[in-house]
């Protein structure tokens, strides 16, 4: 309700008047940078960390695991079809006999470097380009915003069809690359709109007006402070990735048989999920686990470099009133 | 227009009988994260027919919502007791339906902002048509054509034609005057203004502060007026009432309450307006601190915190509002109003002697005369257009902004040049013309002795070490996303300065702007609006400029932060020995703290000179009506002044007239005899020497007090 007590002329008091406990400075009188700021309040959210440790751990177990296990994705145990998990096969095996757990393992690998190297690139050259057209406008505007519109009208998926036959056993970096060059072009216009509003704030003229060179404005202030889309955008990005490469290896496109990914291996189980659950929970458990962790990390990310956050202080606060206490 | 088709009671007509408002013990309270925010706790007034009361505190002083609360306008969440009366009639409890019986047609309120309380997509005249029918009983077309006589009565050329505009055809000045028109449509017995004039330029908010009194004579209304402008009321309002925390602390009549202050937030108050008719410095008082956060008051009176004369018995009890000076109507809460009184001066004067204000001295180089000192920033005859195009496919040029038309002026080492000018006269695109360092249009800009046309753009990066600015909204001026360190460290970092030496002048910067080093790793947002433009003026200063131009720094804040900010700039002045272009539309604050003053209009610069010269007699009938219209905070010598009230708004810079850019307006072209107008039509005025230091372009020049 304070909106009203403000309303009418707002100009002088809010925040400090409050006089809430705000980020204690662990040394007084030494300014923290940006960045350590930012880490810290990071750290105290509990379960961005919870996120953070998964993602480590997903990458750990999909790189190590395979060595822990004899069995290979490649390769099948013919004593064993369609059983359940037991001592021998900790996740199972499919119907023609390959170790379940190699298997995810496998398209856990695939899934994690997919997703998030997608994401990161879409949203990075999203970021890029619509900050890039909306501050210097006129022609590089013009351009660049020419090569959004003609993106979105061409058939994404049509396209990497057709291309796949070239890349088809070229690096898997190849896909990534395709998958975010279509991923970006409606954040570069939402970005590039918010780009248009910040350069007509005075923190962007003053900086201007003290010799910031265009680019450094863009990465100090204009970026920095659409952080919070790009974060949702990217988090948003991760599952969408992930789900895009299951569509295009479901039709034969993206990765390739013997080869697997987490998408593969669901679209796969999907109908024996109920009869054989575990060619289906498990890859499924894992793909859950990823977007859910990249989200948990999202949402730290954005309240750790919002200062108008309150979730963060908040919780603070309960903090010292319990140490008090 | 006939009297008779104005459906107005004459003021004889009414039964009067008690007060038209009566307010007791009334508490408002909202919930919020932090425990229930006690907006107003334990307010009583009564407002009388006729009778204009004028409401004065800080922002967050509960002063709107009190307001609102009388209303009925706010939201279920608030709770509210007491008693509120209208005409006798209790209002709390009664359900919403009764009170839009009661609201806009015997109540009616003005509000702030007159852009956001017109609709966009209806005609003006169809909103105040709107507003009677609500009310009474009349056909359409009658509704029509009163509406079209209110708004000729509230001073609108060509009513008939202007009420088929819309609301963003009108001008700011018209749109309250529209608003006003509503107001007053269904002839209310008790009309609110909230900050009527607040988002106005003084030229137009003396002609609503003019119109307002009209409304009241003809309504025979009561009128509340709510402001933080102790200036606006001086010479309008009867009583007064001073808020603080939720509360009155002092009300009497206006007489009273300026001349014998006994509370000292009104005395803090009073000290902190800069004085347009006090020649000599007048120290300015800031009243420390921030109010109080309503949601848990500590015990004992909330100002204590801030008061210069607090004693352990402050804090013990909140005092209660008591007569004082043995006067019935004269009332304060403060335990110490016997020593008040017993102060040597009387109102602004006793307010310096109590809160101990202090005089900045003047800077070193002010001694040496100003002919013999370094030329900071000249301008030379710069020229600014703008095109307006139109189409779609093929833009055609269709016409011309004349934005700035050629002015010139320079500013010395150690000097304050004031640029004064209503909104829309070219003042932000001359400053932005200045920061850009780009060659000009038309004429030239130099820095320090440096013509910026013709220099490359590592020059143009050195210069702007020189040379650097403070805006007006401290909201907007400081990234959200950077702490306060990094702020004040940009301009550092990017001019190259070590690592070492930013940490040693960061901590420095912060206590020369009077903050605390300790909170530098905190946000932007946690800082109150005065707090915020200090860490803007300690970016400004972070490479130690000789030239620091300010867009209007302090507008955006309450007045007594304002002293505080008003302060810290001229002591930086002197210690620093900077000079500052100071672009503003208070004139009372460019008295102040101004040395030169540039009136600007329509592009165009009519009268330049020495500050005390231009205030005391000015030349230029442009200047004399802008003074005229700055209200004094002194009831007994505002009721006494002639307003010199301009029509109409500022002409489109578009199509400017011929001749004097300022004929349209002027009172004294209206007054020429036809072969000396034609000379104001056809011939431009050159801008001539008056007196030493000062300059004005006018024909017909003459002095005319105007203080």
């Amino acid at each position: 309700m304070t909106v009203i007590l403000n309303e009418g002329d707002s100009a002088g008091t809010t925040g400090a008047a409050s006089g809430s406990p705000v980020d204690a400075a662990p040394e007084p009188g030494k300014a923290m940078t940006r960045g350590r700021l930012v880490l810290i309040r990071f750290a105290r959210n509990k379960l961005a960390l919870v996120g953070l440790v998964l993602i480590v751990a997903m990458y750990l177990m999909a790189f190590v695991g395979p060595f822990l296990t004899k069995w290979s994705y490649d390769q099948q145990d013919y004593t064993a079809f369609l059983e359940p998990p037991y001592s021998e096969h900790i996740f199972g095996t499919d119907k023609i006999g390959t170790d379940m757990f190699a298997l995810t393992m496998r398209g856990l690998q695939k899934s994690l470097i997919i997703g998030l190297l997608v994401a990161l690139i879409s949203t990075t050259v999203a970021a890029i380009v619509g900050a890039a057209a909306g501050y210097f406008l006129g022609v590089a505007d013009k351009a660049l915003m020419w090569v959004v519109d003609l993106l979105l009208v061409l058939p994404s998926f049509l396209i990497i069809a057709i291309l796949s036959p070239w890349f088809r056993g070229k690096s898997w970096f190849l896909l990534v690359l395709m998958l975010a060059a279509f991923q970006w072009m409606i954040t570069a216009r939402i970005v590039r709109g918010m780009t248009l509003t910040l350069k007509e704030r005075e923190f962007v003229k003053a900086a201007k007006f003290m010799g910031q060179p265009a680019r450094k404005i863009i990465a100090k202030h204009i970026v920095p402070n659409m952080a919070s889309l790009l974060i949702i955008d990217a988090t948003i990005n991760v599952g969408s990735a992930v789900l895009a490469e299951t569509g295009l290896s479901y039709f034969g496109f993206g990765v390739q048989s013997p080869d697997v990914s987490l998408g593969t291996l669901i679209g796969l189980n999907a109908e024996s999920a109920t009869t054989f659950p575990w060619l289906f929970l498990f890859p499924a458990g894992f793909l859950v686990v990823f977007v859910l962790a990249v989200n948990w990390v999202g949402d730290g990310l954005r309240d750790a470099l919002d200062p108008t956050s309150t979730r963060v202080r908040r919780k603070e606060k309960k903090d010292t009133k319990e140490k008090a206490a | 227009m006939t009297t008779s088709e104005l459906q107005f009671d004459t003021p004889a007509d009414r039964v009067v009988e008690g007060p038209v408002l009566q307010v007791d013990d009334l508490h408002v309270s909202f919930p919020s994260e932090a425990g229930r925010v006690r907006a107003v706790r334990g307010l009583s007034y009564h407002v009388s027919p006729g009778e204009v009361l004028g409401i004065v505190g800080e922002s967050g002083s509960g002063k709107s919502v009190s307001s609102l609360a009388v209303m009925g306008l706010l939201p279920n969440s608030a709770r509210i007791t007491g008693s509120i009366k209208f005409q006798g009639r209790e209002l709390i409890g009664q359900s919403d339906t009764e009170l839009s019986r009661i609201r806009g047609r015997r109540i009616s309120m003005v509000f702030q902002d007159p852009l956001s309380a017109l609709t966009p997509v209806y005609t003006v005249g169809d909103q105040i048509a709107e507003a009677i029918l609500v009310h009474r009983k009349v056909s359409k077309s009658a509704a029509a054509k009163r509406a079209v006589e209110l708004l000729d009565l509230v001073g609108i050329p060509n009513a008939a034609e202007r009420a088929k505009a819309f609301p963003h055809e009108f001008s700011g000045g018209m749109r309250q005057r529209a608003v006003i028109a509503m107001a007053i449509a269904n002839d209310p017995d008790l009309i609110i203004a909230d900050e009527p004039t607040t988002a106005l330029d003084v030229t137009v908010q003396a002609q609503v502060l003019q119109l307002l009194e009209t409304a009241q004579e003809v309504t025979g209304a009561g009128i509340v007026i709510i402001t933080h402008d102790l200036g606006v009321v001086a010479g309008f309002a009867d009583r007064l009432m001073v808020m603080y925390a939720g509360r009155a602390v002092e009300k009497g009549k206006v007489d009273d309450i300026y001349q014998q202050p006994r509370m000292p937030y009104t005395l803090g108050l009073l000290g902190s307006i800069p004085r347009l008719d006090v020649s000599e410095k007048q120290a300015l008082v800031p009243i420390k601190g921030n109010p109080p956060s309503l949601t848990d008051l500590p015990p004992g009176c909330p100002f204590a915190p801030r008061c210069p004369m607090v004693v352990d018995a402050c804090h013990t009890a909140e005092p209660p509002l008591v007569d004082v000076d043995g006067s019935l109507e004269h009332a304060a809460a403060c335990i110490r109003t016997n020593e008040i009184a017993a102060a040597d001066g009387e109102g602004a004067e006793a307010a310096v002697e109590i809160f101990g204000a202090e005089v900045a001295d003047e800077p070193e180089v002010a001694k040496i005369p100003r002919e013999q000192r370094e030329v900071v920033l000249e301008l030379d005859q710069l020229v600014k257009e703008y095109p307006v195009n139109k189409g779609v496919v093929f833009k055609r040029r269709v016409g011309t902004v004349h934005a700035v038309a050629g002015i010139s002026f320079d500013v010395r080492e150690g000097e304050t040049l004031g640029l004064v000018g209503e909104s829309g006269c070219g003042k932000t695109t001359t400053l932005m013309e200045i920061l850009g360092l780009q060659k000009p249009m038309g004429g030239e800009i130099s820095v320090l002795g440096t013509n910026v046309s013709d220099v490359d753009n590592k020059r143009r990066f050195e210069i702007r070490r020189d040379m650097s600015v403070v805006f007006q909204d401290p909201m907007a001026s400081l990234d959200p996303r950077l702490t306060i360190n990094d702020c004040i460290a940009e301009p550092m970092q990017v001019h190259g300065y070590s690592k070492d030496e930013i940490n040693r002048r960061v901590p420095e910067l912060m206590r020369l702007v009077g903050l605390r080093p300790e909170q530098l790793s905190r946000y932007p947002g946690e800082f109150s609006g005065g707090q915020r433009q200090r860490i803007g003026i300690a970016r400004a200063l972070a490479l130690e400029p000789k030239l620091v131009v300010l867009d209007e720094p302090v507008s955006a804040l309450d007045v007594s932060i304002q002293a505080g900010v008003i302060n810290l700039l001229e002591e930086l002045k002197s210690k620093l020995g900077l000079a500052y272009l100071f672009v503003a539309h208070d004139l009372s604050v460019v008295r102040h703290i101004a040395d030169r003053v540039a009136v600007m209009y329509l592009g165009k610069i009519i009268e330049i000179g020495e500050v005390d010269s231009v205030f005391e007699a000015p030349r230029h009938p442009y200047t004399q009506a802008l003074l005229s219209a700055i209200p004094i905070p002194d009831p007994v010598k505002e009721r006494q002044r002639e307003r010199i009230i301009l029509t109409g708004d500022l002409p489109s810079p578009a199509n400017p007239p011929s001749g004097c850019r300022f004929r349209t307006r002027c009172f004294l072209h209206a007054q020429l005899p036809p072969e000396k107008q034609r000379q104001c039509i056809e011939v431009e005025p050159p801008r001539e020497v008056q007196a030493p230091d000062h300059e004005a372009a006018c024909h017909f020049a003459q002095i005319r007090q105007v203080l």
